[in-house]
């Protein structure tokens, strides 16, 4: 830790110090419920919240008896995104195996069938497979990133002191209760929004710390404009406040006690759900990454933003074409069909303004294309973009009624999130990982470059294997679900529709163990990286008003 | 401000384009305008927009919502599809109603009409837990065969189907095997010597000592639903003890463990989810299957 500027020398800051109080109090309120309630389930939950507390209270006790917690706001804070960069690789980790366990459950239903052991069900799996990989693994690296591109477009450091610490720190206890309570068999059956409403307070609070932190400091920056990452990163951090507020709204059966009942019922609900859920994917895996891409990309290939014009008009656009765009996930059901109507044709409309990103992206390389051949790492963010191109063209496709009516339900939309989630999200967060981790602990280079030469071509290879094998799986067995005998009788039941997308399974489950090697890969360089001597000076192309701190 | 780099646009070398004059942490902008194509395509996609409310329903009111000119509506579609599919299966859906069971079996058409219908509604509603083929597994009886726990006319299939086994249909197929080692109403030797009476007629080797002392128990406990000889009673659903069928194993342990258990499946009514004919088929299907009886 450097020495202090600003505080007294003996007492922590007032931010840690009330940081610390707010421990104290969660961990005693956390005792209670876990003492007070007869429901084991939240007994269970409540115990996570205590331990949590307790630990963090234990471990401030000794950080400001030896004087940690105070720091130098004229030094980046640079440890709470170390941190973010180690969470983000452990978390890709384990969502990618347990997708790759529950693909292998697909593929061979009966060898990976575990009746004794209730929490290996699929069903208590799958959500535990897309929370650790879209709000684990993407929550994490769009909150590290988040943190990195505001400090250096804006010149400043972080705003709040500790709090950068509380929202990492509170978003892992926010995951943790996540992931144990899916386990435990503890949802609310509302997709991608599985967690109860306990848990759901706890992401409230952890979420608006977030925001803090980033408005904060935008309004302490140093440079006249706001650059149109953080428009990104705002928008991402502000859409999802709204969606998660608005979906989750529930009444708890009890104080203690961890079920709850939805606000909305019937098509309301449905349609509720859905606003929340597509727009996750818009706001959560769109807009943040594309935050992402806008600071990664141009900082990469040394080359000016191709469009300052585009990136306004599409970031606009997007914002409000988006938030429309839910219903076109119920078609051909108990919606109203004029709300589909909208929905298919705000998916529409939506085309143009998503590419505009990708545009903005590609067309930045104009006079550096040559880095593609030289550098993996580029390689991993053209690929990105070419995913998210074609992810966001497959999208509105899907949204036409006629389309979504052979496509719903089916494998195809599998094909369809991974492709986006795989390719786009996956490998955008892969180069800035790859890009950070040199900076953030002062190394001249990662430790091996043809190791991510290899992640990249496994991976996409991965990547290409799964898209194809579910476009196969998904308009074959989309096909069978539609077909009539000739007297006008369903040709195909649908345990048959599923016996035959068994080699489709098989091959789905290869390309997933590929993608979860790249990963592996990765993590094992960065941590051989983390562990090289330290570069004499950071090699930042511009020099920093602010200096990152050790 | 006074980085005076945020406030000049320079020319890129590379493109001939000017920058914004923004500069930040070394990340510069090109005044490029919008890409035509793009625009144009964007523009392009709002017209099929507005062209698409203007032909389907679309935006909501007050009271009620815009019908769009083309008048298109799923519910009328729905209509419309569920009569065409009513003409393709033509006369004998229609037919299938007023006929007796064995009607349907002399008639080529009229069977091979059912034996469709019967296979369809047989795959998304039967093979859960008969399995695909019919054959069922462990708890779940075989339909391929000639051994009928509720018999196996077409007739008895067709009430079995329609009022189900232990569902919650009043009417429905009901016994129950006690459990009597679980609830006491044997001892644990008892138990074992009635396993070795059984295995015995079946038609197996059994200790002869023990198989006495079962024959006494099985007088006084099995007799009123399994029969004398342990033929069963397909009125009670008392499976007969002397063939090679065994719904839950024919091992001793599978034995012993169904007389300390006593268990029995529940079996789902049908008649509230199908129609009276679809029923019908369904026996037709199942029996036609079978080695029937």
């Amino acid at each position: 830790m450097t020495q202090p500027a600003i505080n007294p020398p003996d007492s922590a800051p007032w931010g840690a110090q009330a940081l610390y109080v707010f421990t104290g109090i969660g961990a005693f309120v956390a005792f209670l419920m876990s003492a007070l309630t007869q429901d084991p389930l939240f007994r269970f939950s409540s115990l996570i919240f205590l331990t949590a507390f307790l630990l963090a209270a234990g471990v401030m006790t000794v950080g400001i008896a030896n004087g940690r917690f105070r720091y130098d706001p004229n030094r980046y804070e640079d440890g709470v995104i170390r941190a973010g960069v180690i969470a983000t690789l452990f978390w890709a980790i384990a969502g990618l195996a347990a997708g790759a366990l529950i693909a292998a459950q697909l593929a061979w239903p009966r060898l990976f069938y575990f009746p004794e052991a209730g929490w290996l069900n699929f069903g208590r799996l799958r959500p535990l497979h897309t929370s650790g990989v879209i709000f684990a693994f993407g929550g994490n690296a769009l909150i590290a990133t988040s943190f990195w591109v505001v400090q250096r477009t804006c010149k400043a450091r972080l705003f709040g002191g500790i709090l950068p610490w509380f929202v990492f720190w509170g978003y892992q206890l926010f995951l943790v209760l996540a992931a144990t309570g899916y386990l435990a068999g503890i949802t609310q059956s509302r997709e991608y929004a599985e967690p109860e409403w306990y848990v759901d307070l706890w992401l409230t609070i952890v979420w608006v710390a977030y925001l803090l932190v980033f408005l904060g400091t935008l309004w302490k920056r140093k440079e006249p404009h706001i650059y149109v990452a953080n428009w990104f990163y705002l928008a991402f951090i502000v859409t999802i406040a709204v969606l998660h507020l608005v979906n989750n709204a529930a009444l708890p059966v009890g104080l203690l006690n961890h079920r709850s009942y939805s606000a909305y019922a019937g098509v309301q609900d449905a349609l509720v759900q859905w606003w929340y859920g597509h727009n996750a994917v818009g706001f959560f895996l769109t807009a943040g990454f594309l935050g992402m891409m806008y600071y990664f990309v141009p900082k990469r290939v040394e080359r000016p933003v191709y469009s300052y014009r585009l990136s306004i008009v599409h970031f606009w656009s997007l914002i409000f074409i988006y938030i429309w765009a839910g219903p076109h996930h119920l078609h051909y059901t108990a919606l109203p069909q004029w709300a589909q109507t909208l929905g298919a044709t705000f998916s529409i409309m939506l085309w143009m303004p998503s590419w505009g990103g990708m545009i903005n992206g590609l067309m930045t390389l104009s006079g550096a294309w040559d880095k593609l051949r030289t550098d993996a790492v580029v390689r991993m963010m053209v690929v990105a973009l070419a995913f998210y191109g074609m992810s966001t063209f497959e999208g509105p496709l899907m949204s036409i009624r006629e389309v979504n009516a052979l496509s719903h339900y089916t494998d195809w939309t599998i094909g369809h999130v991974h492709s986006g989630a795989l390719g786009w999200v996956g490998f955008i967060s892969f180069a800035a990982v790859y890009c950070m981790v040199p900076w953030l602990w002062k190394k001249k280079g990662l430790w091996s470059d043809r190791l991510v030469e290899w992640h990249f071509w496994i991976a996409t290879t991965g990547i290409l294997l799964y898209i194809a094998a579910m476009w196969v799986s998904g308009i074959m067995e989309g096909l069978m679900w539609r077909e009539y005998t000739p007297q006008g009788f369903l040709a195909n039941s649908f345990v048959e529709t599923v016996s035959a997308k068994h080699i489709e399974n098989v091959i789905r489950l290869v390309g997933g163990l590929m993608y979860l090697s790249g990963a592996a890969i990765m993590s094992y360089n960065i941590w051989r990286t983390i562990r090289m001597p330290s570069a004499q000076t950071l090699a930042a192309p511009t020099a920093p008003v602010l200096i990152a701190a050790e | 401000m006074s980085n005076p780099e945020n406030n000049a646009p320079e020319r890129d070398e590379h493109t001939g384009v000017d920058t914004t004059g923004h500069v930040w942490d070394g990340i510069k902008e090109l005044d490029n305008p919008l890409p035509r194509w793009w625009l144009w395509i964007f523009y392009g996609s709002i017209v099929v927009a507005i062209v698409y409310w203007v032909l389907m329903p679309a935006w909501p009111g007050l009271h009620g919502y815009t019908k769009g000119l083309l008048g298109a509506s799923d519910r009328v579609n729905v209509t419309r599809q569920l009569a065409e599919l009513n003409q393709v299966r033509g006369a004998e859906a229609a037919r299938l109603k007023s006929v007796s069971l064995e009607q349907i079996e002399r008639d080529p058409t009229l069977q091979a009409y059912a034996l469709a219908q019967g296979q369809s509604i047989f795959g998304d509603n039967c093979a859960t837990c008969h399995g695909v083929g019919g054959t069922g597994s462990k708890g779940y009886p075989n339909l391929r065969d000639d051994v009928w726990l509720w018999g196996g006319t077409l007739e008895d299939i067709r009430h079995t189907i329609e009022v189900g086994v232990r569902s919650e249909n009043p009417a429905a197929r009901l016994s129950q095997m006690p459990a009597f080692g679980r609830d006491g109403m044997l001892t644990s030797a008892q138990v074992d010597d009635l396993t070795e009476y059984v295995v015995r007629i079946s038609g197996r080797k059994a200790n002869a000592a023990a198989v006495a002392r079962g024959a006494q128990t099985y007088a006084e406990q099995c007799v009123a639903c399994h029969g004398p000889q342990g033929l069963g009673d397909k009125a009670l659903g008392a499976p007969n003890l002397t063939d090679r069928d065994w719904l839950y194993g024919s091992e001793r342990a599978d034995i012993r463990g169904q007389i300390w258990n006593g268990r029995g499946g529940v079996m789902p009514t049908w008649g509230k989810r199908f129609d009276p004919e679809t029923i019908k088929a369904l026996a037709v299907y199942i029996h036609a299957n079978a080695a029937g009886q």
